[in-house]
């Protein structure tokens, strides 16, 4: 399944998609941490987590995620937006909480990395 | 963050066996809106001189997690990386303050992050197990007062 795919699917709006909505999103994965996405996440995970912080769009970058959903109604901030426009990074963003985006994905067919 | 190319590199990306590419990356302490651009450049030379995405992805990820380290715990300091054709190495070292239990501090889930600093994301306490796990060779010494030193080897293969 593509990025492009999931924003039909799931109710997401689209905060910066320069790039990538034709990468395959291999596997899921849900956390605030961002040093535990990076060890667990694997590559070409959709990546769902209530950070709107700026260097969330660096984690996405280097650590090769397909992209990123800002759940729960969580804010990302402009330098965000602006950065992740620049790398070339999906981010989306949700009001629905993240176990509900989770369950979402899940019945998609997308499994934990 | 400021970068100086040094070395042989030719600009041209394509290297022969005897080539090297060197970096140079001054981190200042707390500076969060350039946090991750020295990684950054370094992933993206990766990437255009051919090195698998698999690799490029585990060097990218030390590299972030370095980095971020001096950004956050140290007054500051710099990265230095060699790209070579077989391998990338990379050293940080910053002025301080220094860790003094390098073992407690290598744990899983150790983090002395403050509140703001985890507001962020970070304090995971993983940072340093990621930088052990991402590269084939990965050594550690700090000393109180003084600074902390990483190095990190990884292999292309
Ligand atoms: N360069 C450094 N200078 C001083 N102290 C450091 C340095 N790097 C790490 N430390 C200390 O070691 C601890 C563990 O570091 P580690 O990178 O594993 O986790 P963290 O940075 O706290 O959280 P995370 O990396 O998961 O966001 C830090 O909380 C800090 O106390
Ligand atoms: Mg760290």
């Amino acid at each position: 399944m593509t990025v492009g795919e999931i924003i039909e699917q799931v109710s997401l709006t689209v905060m910066a998609a320069t790039a990538g909505l034709d990468k395959e999103v291999k596997q899921g994965y849900v956390s605030d941490l961002l040093s535990n996405v990076m060890a667990f996440a694997g590559a070409d995970s959709v990546w769902v987590t209530m950070q709107g912080h700026q260097n969330i769009v660096a984690v996405a970058s280097l650590a090769g995620l397909s992209a990123v959903i800002i759940a729960g109604g969580a804010k990302p901030e402009d330098e965000t937006i602006a950065k992740a426009k620049q790398e070339g990074v999906v981010l989306l963003a949700t009001p629905l909480p993240s176990f509900e985006v989770a369950g979402q994905l899940y019945r998609l067919g997308i499994r934990g990395a | 963050m400021t970068m100086e190319y040094g070395g042989v590199w030719n600009g041209c990306l394509e290297m022969n066996s005897r080539q090297v590419i060197q970096l140079e990356f001054f981190l200042e302490a707390g500076d969060f809106s350039t946090a991750g651009e020295a990684s950054s450049q370094i992933k993206r030379i990766l990437q255009q001189i051919g090195v698998k995405a698999e690799t490029a992805r585990r060097i990218a990820i030390g590299a972030y997690e370095a980095e971020m380290n001096v950004i956050i715990h140290s007054l500051g300091g710099k990265m230095r990386v060699a790209i070579l054709p077989d391998r990338t190495d990379i050293s940080v070292e910053d002025n301080g303050p220094g860790i003094a239990d390098v073992k407690l501090a290598m744990q899983e889930g150790y983090s002395t992050a403050p509140d703001h600093i985890r507001d962020m994301g970070f304090g995971a306490g993983m940072g340093l197990p990621n930088m052990a796990r991402c590269s084939d060779e990965f050594s550690i010494t700090s000393e109180v007062g003084v600074g902390t030193k990483i190095r990190m080897v990884i292999h292309h293969p």
